[in-house]
């Protein structure tokens, strides 16, 4: 490490005031930063410091985030062979979903950072750590057979219109990932829809089975809700859907992660649970008469099926985006909780909910801060 | 004991090097130095020059913007050299000490009410043995606060224990509490740690339990009898009070403080009797024998940064020495570690609740934007909404400021959350910035 640090330390000076490379200098700090935490000792205020930093913050994100890029991957695989009728073992399954998932997430990051460094050179600020994470949710809402070039632009988009331009982490109101998303529906729609789950490449000697369907679970809860596959199987996730979405284990075990060291929030994730399902109850009771009527869907169906699970818990919960007080989190999760479960029921052109509730109430988590800090003020002057 | 009052939010730091219960003298070093710049919001205007002899308790400098407000010296000598900073502003007043000192001394009232007090004190210079909530600033003479606090616990990091203080001079601490209530015309509220034993002989007392800041006095103030807009309150230093109850008993000042010298770079951690203005030379080089250290004047939260050359400021109990933290650390953001401090669950700290640790100076991380939310609610026990608060400061909204509670709080009540946070916001430079603003403008 005495090397790395040395190294560094020489190849510094030119990138500080004077030097030749004084524009670049964000990003050499930024991977100065990455490598050590820097020696900087405090000033003003406080001599000492929590030894938690955004780096970690994100750094335990991530690592939250690897049971579903795992299975993902795996998943990738699994319904690949599936479609085609073959026998693969787990290796043969993991290993093609890796090389289809790996070049997305390059492509995510490689971008997004890019737009990241360019921004941070032309406007002088540090590259903040926020693209740790979207980098990875990106491909992980995505089909696998989306194309590289449709990634990149996704990427471009929400780095630089839905962060940087607002003065970067810490400043947007949309979750940047879903941003992208939402850029690649509406931009490209016939790639994120329709028969693009599965990657139906060519395999040797062998044909699409007649009885594939390229249909998720949740075009079938759209159309006659019976025919979705077992409770079991959305669970565990062997479906078809985005790549990291499908398998709520998964994402409970990045969900406890998250709450065990407090990283992610607890009340927002149970908050839209609550609200999806409690909304699931609403429509349960007043479904109509026929009998394969979406609104009869068992509630914690909702739970289970498509993106709802990863939104839950690693989308909403983005802090700078949802709500910042503690009431406001809950009526935020809620909020988006039943919201989603209503544009699923009475929506038939568009199957999932999640990524535009969450985006809605992006756009309001604001007014709901705003809603309990005035109340909070009123109780105050009440004392006064 | 009044009303027990248990608080749920804040976070107690452990750190080796917790004074142990003996106190020593330090030999009196034979200069000692004043710094008005102690005294926040306060210009000051010498009253002697350079040559001039005084007693102990003489007027040294007067505040320019309120002449009858007067600052003592806390020895007798011959004043040797006034230090001068930057736009000639007066940093030190050095006085060459006597070997046996000689004292001022005031007439001590007949009857003790709000007037003879007063009185007595602006005569004695001790005025600005008062300080008051909003702003924390010396108040004004013609003032009548609403009450006056005194909280009788520190709960910091490796503060010292005032009850311990306080026992080496019961009698005049008592003494103190009677003259401040005569001073509040009967309203004194006193906060006792819930497990100390101390008794009080005047005054409200209420018992305070949890961890820190449960001992500061704007939290207590907050819990007892909150400030609204327009009303003051004053509060005195544990130390202080002892002070002024030798004043009332002998007429005379006595500058006297009983020190904790704590920190894991202390070879010794113990007390050490010394007065105001005292050279700290001769104790600071004989208990810290590493070089790449951090002097405190204070606690390493709210302390006040010092060298290992500083004379003693006039409002500190606690002076804490910790390790520099200037050194690169490979991954360090990313691995894990037993060694660390964090309120967060991301390191092991929280399955070790009674560990203590060393921590040095090292930022750990660089200042961000906000973007983590709950963290700074966890650690701050006031019905107060601090990013809001802090927000409305960065915006300069005075309305808004005045609306979530500007005016009840204080940077040491802050303290906690810069320590917590994870964008490494210095926090508390942001409220007393917002509150130099509500000073200026509201």
């Amino acid at each position: 490490m005495k090397i790395l640090h040395d190294f560094l330390e020489s190849v510094k000076p030119n990138f500080q005031k004077g030097g030749k490379l004084e524009k670049w200098h964000p990003v050499f700090e930024a991977f100065e930063t990455l490598a050590f935490v820097p020696a900087d000792t405090t000033k003003d205020g406080v001599h000492i410091k929590d030894a938690m930093d955004m780096k970690r913050t994100m750094a335990t994100v991530i690592i939250a985030l690897v049971p579903c890029m795992l299975f993902g991957m795996w998943n990738v695989g699994n319904q690949h062979y599936l479609a085609f009728g073959m026998e693969a073992d787990l290796m043969e399954k993991f290993m093609f979903g890796f090389w289809k998932v790996l070049p997305i997430i390059v492509v995510s990051y490689a971008v997004g950072l890019g737009v990241e460094f360019v921004f941070s050179v032309m406007a002088g600020h540090a590259i903040s750590e926020g693209y740790l994470v979207t980098g990875l949710l990106i491909p992980l809402t995505l089909p696998v057979t989306v194309p590289l070039w449709m990634v990149a632009l996704g990427a471009v988009f929400c780095t630089l219109l839905g962060k940087e331009i607002f003065g970067g982490t810490g400043f947007n109101f949309m979750n940047p990932a879903l941003l992208a998303r939402a850029f690649m529906f509406f931009a490209f729609p016939a790639f994120m829809s329709g028969d693009i789950w599965t990657d139906l490449s060519p395999e040797q000697g062998q044909t699409v089975l007649d009885a594939f369907s390229g249909a998720t679970n949740l075009v079938a809860f759209d159309t006659n809700y019976v025919t979705m596959q077992s409770a079991s199987d959305m669970f565990f996730g062997f479906e078809q859907g985005s790549i990291g979405e499908t398998s709520v284990f998964a994402v409970l075990i990045g969900a406890a992660l998250l709450i065990v060291t407090g990283v992610g929030s607890l009340r927002i994730m149970l908050s839209v649970f609550v609200g999806g399902l409690v909304m699931g109850f609403i429509m349960n009771a007043l479904a109509p008469d026929a009998a394969n009527h979406a609104m009869h869907m068992p509630a914690i169906n909702h739970l289970l099926v498509g993106g709802f699970a990863f939104g839950a818990v690693f989308m909403a919960t983005d802090p700078v985006t949802a709500s910042h007080t503690a009431k406001g989190k809950i009526i935020y999760g809620l909020a988006i909780g039943a919201f989603t479960v209503i544009l699923r029921v009475f929506n038939p052109a568009y199957p999932e909910g999640m990524m535009l509730s969450i985006l809605l109430f992006n756009v309001f988590a604001p007014l709901i801060d705003h809603m309990v800090v005035e109340q909070h003020i009123k109780k105050r002057l009440k004392h006064a | 004991m009044g009303k027990s009052i248990r608080l749920k939010k804040g976070y107690d730091i452990k750190l080796i090097g917790e004074a142990s219960k003996e106190i020593i003298n330090i030999p009196s070093a034979e200069i000692f130095a004043v710094k008005p710049t102690d005294f926040l919001n306060m210009t000051p205007k010498m009253v002697v020059k350079v040559g001039d002899e005084v007693l102990a308790g003489d007027a040294l400098f007067f505040d320019k913007k309120r002449p009858e407000i007067n600052f003592p010296s806390p020895v007798s000598g011959e004043i040797v050299e006034i230090l001068r900073g930057a736009k000639r502003k007066i940093l030190e007043v050095r006085i060459l000490a006597d070997k046996e000192i000689k004292f001022k001394k005031v007439a001590i009232p007949f009857k003790l009410d709000a007037d003879s007090v007063k009185e007595t004190l602006l005569q004695a210079n001790l005025w600005s043995l008062l300080r008051q909530r909003p702003f924390s600033i010396i108040p004004n003479t013609a003032d009548s606060p609403k009450a006056i606090f005194v909280s009788t616990f520190d709960s910091a990091p490796l503060a010292p224990d005032l009850s311990f203080v306080i026992e080496q001079n019961k009698s005049s601490f008592d003494k103190g509490l009677e003259v401040l209530s005569a001073l509040s015309s009967g309203h004194l509220n006193v906060g006792l740690s819930a497990n100390s034993s101390l008794s009080v002989s005047t005054g409200n007392a209420t018992g305070f339990s949890g961890p820190h800041p449960a001992g500061n006095v704007g939290i207590q103030i907050h819990h007892t009898d909150a400030i609204k807009p327009g009303e003051t309150v004053w509060y005195v230093d544990t130390q202080d009070v002892v002070v002024l109850g030798k004043l009332f008993n002998t007429g005379e000042y006595h500058a006297d403080r009983i020190i904790a010298l704590t920190g894991s770079e202390v070879n010794n951690p113990r007390y050490f009797n010394a007065k105001v203005g005292q050279s700290l030379t001769g104790i600071l080089s004989e208990s810290v024998t590493s070089e790449n250290v951090r002097y405190i004047q204070g606690n390493v939260l709210t302390g006040a940064l010092s060298h290992k050359e500083d004379y003693l400021s006039a409002y500190t109990s606690q002076m804490t020495i910790i390790p520099e933290g200037n050194k690169a650390e490979f991954l360090g953001w990313l691995l894990p570690s037993t060694k660390k401090l964090s309120l967060s669950r991301t390191y092991f700290s929280w399955l070790m609740p009674n560990k203590k640790y060393t921590i040095d100076t090292n930022t750990h991380g660089e200042e961000r934007p906000f973007v983590v939310s709950g963290q700074y609610e966890k650690v701050l026990p006031m019905n107060i909404m601090p990013v809001q608060l802090l927000k409305a400061i960065l915006a300069g909204d005075i309305e808004r400021m005045e609306a979530l509670g500007i005016y009840e709080i204080s940077e040491e009540d802050f303290a906690l959350c810069e320590f917590v946070c994870a964008s490494k916001i210095e926090v508390q430079k942001l409220v007393r910035q917002g509150l130099d603003l509500m000073l200026s403008e509201g």
